[in-house]
């Protein structure tokens, strides 16, 4: 679908009801955020990640009607409301999640972060936490000289650095 | 403490007190958490929906989160103390119109939000005046280790937190800073946001707009990616890198109107508090409108009898459902334009 306004293609939709009125905008993000404050880059809806995760996949790992042991929803149902049914489906359907996990993550497939204390609690590396810190600084930097590129590829680096060492990076 | 005793005043947030509060109006932070051995709620039958309720509740009001926790059953609840809640932050619009068991815990003069069977089990939310992230961090932190003392939250060594939605997976956190910039709006530069925030995969959105108006020039950035970078990583980019940008480009904005469109600037700001006094009848739209431009004018100190407190609380008691919980009475649409201007009159001490 292309943007009303320039014929890009359109990456914001907006559906509205005033009046009993349902009324559809179909613009690109440039555009949405010409016009003044609409809501642009909200959290991308799960479904819009789907869509362009199934036309860029069509072979999925599992049978479409293949049902978690646990709660019984199945990956064609979870494709209509973007939720799971229970905490084992994310084990369950890892493979067909993956990529779309990825998508919504910047490229991240691991968690870092706090660890609950029944799970062992959280700790990160003296040394890591300092090369951490370092590149936050020159990201701060980029950011004040509006070097925008150069500071999401810092970005990447921090990402890459925090990553868990036994990770493939 | 009660309901009502909700609808006179503000919450500690927008007490216009905090670090850089004539930009930042709040800094919020939530957690998403879902209970190990239970199914997400949109597989859970009515008896288990029930059950997580009972449960979460008791564990939240034996927990010693604070010295007063006010739970709200919002199943029971009527639709005016559902939207009050909405209004003052406290509920997601979902979680108002949503239909089983479910509740809220609000603590800690309100600073302190755990939203029971929403889309997770637990959402729990820090909100704080000003730009105060670190301090809302450490808050939730403390509140979700006590929880966790309790409840086993659902855990993946590699997904993290489990969610009900894969977009909240790992750290399960949002983080959200609402900001007010009325410079940037008028001298037409607001994209300077949105490019700012982008590129570090941010999101910005109006906060009170209806469609594509953000009326009172109120914005919300907030956080997308929640897996792979941890919560320290995720506020910090908040703390040192987006928000200190933004303030700067909305000083400068100010900055610039005041030397080169003074007048214009402050025939906004004067007309904005003559129509606020003198008018009968008030949209919800209009009054924060007029007052944002008035929120303006006291920053720029070109208003002397207001303080910014009492603007803010402005912004949060005009609007529906507090106006009809101060008055004790639903009324409809021309009823509640004439009791708002009647209060916004009030408030501003006109005739
Ligand atoms: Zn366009
Ligand atoms: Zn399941």
């Amino acid at each position: 679908m292309k943007c009303e306004k320039c014929n890009k293609p359109a990456t914001i939709h907006l559906t509205e009801i005033q009046g009993g009125k349902k009324t559809e905008k179909h613009l690109c993000e440039q555009c949405a955020a010409e016009a003044e404050g609409l809501p642009v880059k909200a959290h991308t809806p799960i479904n819009e990640l789907l869509t362009n995760f199934v036309l860029a996949h069509s072979g999925l790992s599992k049978e479409p009607g293949t049902a978690c042991p646990q709660c019984g929803i199945t990956w064609g149902e979870f494709r209509q409301t973007g939720l799971f049914g229970c905490e084992q489906d994310y084990a369950f359907f890892d493979k067909d999640l993956s990529p779309l996990l990825q998508r919504a993550h910047e490229g991240a497939t691991h968690h870092l972060g706090k660890v609950p204390a029944r799970q062992g609690g959280t700790n990160v590396p003296v040394k890591r936490q300092l090369d951490l810190t370092r590149l936050r600084k020159e990201l701060a930097r980029a950011v004040e000289a509006e070097d925008y590129e150069r500071a999401a590829k810092l970005r990447d680096q921090i990402r890459q650095a925090e990553a868990n060492p036994d990770s493939p990076s | 403490m009660k309901l009502s005793d909700l609808t006179s005043q503000a919450g500690e947030w927008l007490r216009g007190s905090g670090p850089m509060s004539e930009i930042v109006i709040s800094s919020r932070i939530r957690l998403a958490r879902n209970i190990s051995g239970h199914p997400f709620l949109a597989r859970c039958t009515r008896h288990q929906r029930q059950a997580l309720e009972h449960k979460i509740r008791d564990t939240i009001l034996t927990a010693n989160l604070s010295l007063r926790t006010l739970y709200v059953d919002l199943e029971a609840a009527p639709e005016i103390d559902r939207q009050l809640l909405v209004e003052r932050h406290l509920i997601s619009k979902p979680h108002k119109d949503a239909e089983g068991a479910r509740g809220v815990a609000i603590a800690e003069n309100e600073t302190l939000a755990i939203m029971v069977n929403e889309e997770d089990h637990l959402r729990i939310q820090v909100l704080r005046s000003g730009l105060q992230l670190e301090e809302a961090w450490e808050q939730i932190n403390a509140v979700d280790d006590q929880l966790e003392a309790a409840l086993d939250f659902a855990f993946h060594p590699r997904f993290g937190y489990l969610t009900a939605c894969p977009t909240n997976v790992g750290t399960g956190i949002r983080v959200s800073v609402m900001l007010h910039l009325p410079g940037l709006k008028l001298a037409g530069e607001i994209e300077k946001v949105f490019r700012a925030a982008k590129d570090m995969r941010l999101a910005v959105r109006g906060l009170y707009g209806e469609g594509t108006e953000a009326t009172g020039d109120f914005y919300q950035v907030s956080n997308q990616t929640t897996l792979g970078r941890s919560e320290d990583d995720i506020i910090s980019d908040f703390r040192n890198v987006v928000i200190p940008k933004i303030i700067e480009y909305e000083h400068q904005a100010r900055r610039a109107l005041m030397s080169e469109r003074a007048v214009a600037v402050e025939d906004r700001v004067c007309r904005a508090l003559g129509l606020l006094r003198s008018a009968r009848l008030l949209s919800a739209e209009e009054t924060l409108a007029m007052l944002s431009h008035v929120r303006l004018g006291v920053n720029l100190g070109r208003v002397k009898d207001l303080d910014l407190s009492k603007v803010n609380e402005l912004f949060l008691l005009t609007q529906d459902a507090h106006l009809q919980k101060l008055l004790g009475k639903k009324l409809d649409e021309e009823a509640l334009a004439a009791a708002r201007a009647d209060y916004v009159r009030r408030r501003l001490g006109a005739a």
